[in-house]
């Protein structure tokens, strides 16, 4: 095979791996920021929490890495209920400036307990050994660890898609995205959906950061540093839209691997790029409604 | 009986119009009580005399959270990007200094300004036809863009590495820079001074009225006809030339800059403090600013991971108890006090 398209498999396999990464952790936030107009910079706490929750599962227990991924997502799924139930709450006819801050508080709190138990320094997980090296497809190898998260988030994609559209709950979610008011004056109960959805949104950045140790290693500032590239592709994406934040994340994972490759001292300047072109043609995102 | 009921109304309305207009023209004069910064800032020099490069880099930040005060506390804009023009500020200053010998610091602030206000111009123009996240990720991605921008041209801006050992001519051409900061300390005092005094005029001017109803009601000054995006726009360039001023002061008196001036973290630091003071308010920046940044310089020292906390914290008990921040509480103690006396 010749050498350009080898790279080209590359980025496009590296992006697809940084996609499905960003699709799990950011769906959550795209669906209740669509829900309830509140803007979580909490997210990537929740994402955080899942991550240590996964390194002391693994470490101190001894449990196998793939069951702590699962096992990670319902706690955090679970401890994100109080929160929402006792603080957001009470801001969701509040301007997005106190849903800033709030949420930016509750991180903050969120880096310095984590600093406090588990130190500044990365943390790495071990892995099952049929995860470590390589795959072999024929044509070619690949990353085993990359693959099954791609495959993980295909999985995803399309559970979450069969919920959306073709259940009676996903069916609600999408009214009351769509006309919270109307959806609520059929009978439809908008505060639980969102706890749901909440609960799920913060299971799922929970998985995303579990897959992220061995992708990026895990610090306590794991909360802020990738905040804005989930904010990036909730906003791009459009809120609330299943399908506009897969192609967000496709958009961006793929760019940003390409533009890494062969502009490595550009950092993540793509990205930020793609997104000002995005936003000032689109405004509401990619599948927002204007 | 019907008509000397409301004879009394209208007598009862007129002295509330006149009271109301009473109001308006003399909102502005000044009080005794807004002398009380300026002499705690004159008294910190003989009671601190050895803190004083704390006292600059405080009288600095209180420049930067006016200038956010102006945006985010009179016209509503929202924005975690305001490092964006705190940076370019700094940058230009360091620049000029370097590429082009342009050492002169007085000047060189009104360059700075300048610049960051050219590009807030333009920046503002394409970002405050939104509002909400939008806008907001819109603030967030151009601070970014700035400091990965900086970043690929290292070679150029230093990258994270910085610019060290930047000089400047003495101030007026007469005074030294001293090791304890004295000549800063004056130096960003007077700058503070005459910036707040310009601020003050534009949010009691019509036109700071205005921005209040934008902020208040947006669709209704549309409908009067008030060119909402125009106006947005010219105070969001005051803001970014005062923000750029605070950096060029930020770089002059450190005499170094790195890229870490567009952290995020700093925009949202900066806003963190004005929230704490109060927005809206014009002193909100000054106490906020005060108080954070002594808490920080003592509780960091101490512990960061504690400080870290406490400050996460604040901001979650300040949204739900003190929505209006510490001056907001101030008023509340004031009435109920108030109230007490005269029942």
């Amino acid at each position: 095979m010749s050498h350009a398209a080898n790279i080209v498999i590359s980025i496009l396999f590296d992006g697809l791996a940084y996609a499905m990464f960003l699709f799990i952790t950011s769906v959550g936030l795209s669906v209740t920021m669509g829900l309830m107009n509140f803007v979580n910079l909490a997210h990537g706490a929740f994402a955080m929490v899942g991550g240590y929750i996964v390194v002391s599962l693994t470490r101190s227990l001894g449990i196998d890495f793939v069951p702590a991924l699962v096992i990670a997502a319902v706690l955090v799924g679970f401890i994100s209920v109080p929160f929402e139930r006792l603080l957001y709450r009470r801001l969701y006819k509040a301007t997005d400036l106190e849903q800033v801050l709030l949420t930016i508080g509750l991180a903050f709190m969120a880096i310095a307990t984590f600093t406090y138990f588990y130190g500044p320094i990365p943390k790495s997980v071990p892995l099952p050994h049929w995860l470590e090296g390589d795959i072999n497809l024929g044509f070619r190898a690949f990353p085993s660890y990359r693959a099954f998260l791609i495959i993980v988030g295909a999985v995803l994609v399309t559970v979450l898609w069969y919920a959306f559209e073709r259940t009676n709950i996903g069916a609600r979610i999408r009214a009351a995205v769509d006309n919270r008011r109307m959806a609520e004056s059929v009978g439809i109960n908008v505060d639980r959906l969102f706890t749901l959805t909440f609960a799920v949104g913060s299971g799922l950045a929970a998985l995303g950061g579990g897959f992220a140790i061995q992708l990026f290693g895990l610090t306590p500032y794991f909360a802020v540093l990738y905040l804005v590239l989930f904010l990036i592709v909730v906003a791009t994406g459009g809120l609330g839209s299943l399908k506009g934040t897969l192609l967000a994340a496709l958009v961006i994972g793929i760019i940003d691997t390409g533009g890494k490759y062969m502009f490595p001292q550009a950092g993540n300047f793509f990205v930020y790029l793609i997104t000002v072109v995005v936003l000032l043609i689109k405004p509401a995102g990619f599948y927002g409604r204007e | 009986m019907a008509a000397s009921e409301s004879m009394t109304r209208s007598v009862a309305g007129e002295a509330a119009r006149s009271r109301a207009a009473e109001f308006l023209l003399r909102r502005h004069y000044l009080r005794w009580p807004e002398a009380l910064p300026w002499l705690i800032a004159v008294g910190c020099f003989f009671v601190f005399p050895d803190r004083m490069t704390f006292g600059s880099q405080l009288l600095i930040m209180i420049m930067f959270a006016l200038s956010l005060d102006l945006i985010l506390g009179y016209a509503g804009i929202v924005t975690l990007g305001h490092a964006a023009f705190f940076g370019l500020g700094a940058y230009t200053v360091a620049l000029a200094s370097i590429k082009l010998g342009w050492t002169e610091p007085i000047s060189g602030v009104f360059f700075g300004g300048a610049v960051a206000g050219l590009v807030g111009i333009v920046v503002g123009w394409f970002i405050l036809r939104y509002r909400g996240l939008t806008l907001l990720m819109l603030t967030i991605a151009f601070a970014a863009m700035l400091q990965e921008g900086g970043n690929i041209r290292s070679d150029f801006t230093g990258g994270y590495d910085g610019l060290p050992g930047l000089t400047f001519d003495p101030l007026l051409g007469h005074f030294q820079y001293d090791l304890y900061g004295h000549t800063n300390y004056w130096y960003a005092l007077a700058a503070l001074a005459v910036v707040f005094f310009v601020v003050r005029r534009i949010v009691y001017s019509p036109f700071g009225q205005a921005l209040t109803g934008i902020r208040e009601n947006v669709r209704r000054m549309h409908s009067i006809g008030s060119p909402v995006h125009r106006r947005l726009v010219t105070v969001y360039a005051i803001s970014a030339a005062i923000a750029g001023m605070a950096g060029a002061l930020f770089t002059q008196t450190n005499a170094y800059v790195t890229l870490t001036v567009f952290d995020f973290d700093a925009s949202a630091k900066v806003m963190v403090m004005l929230i704490l003071g109060g927005t809206g308010r014009l002193y909100g920046a000054f106490l906020g600013a005060a108080v954070y940044m002594i808490f920080e310089d003592k509780l960091s020292k101490m512990s960061p991971t504690f400080w870290q906390f406490g400050i996460g914290l604040l901001l979650v008990l300040a949204v739900m108890f003190a929505r209006r921040g510490l001056l907001g509480v101030g008023d509340t103690i004031r009435r109920k006090l108030a109230g007490r006396r005269a029942p």
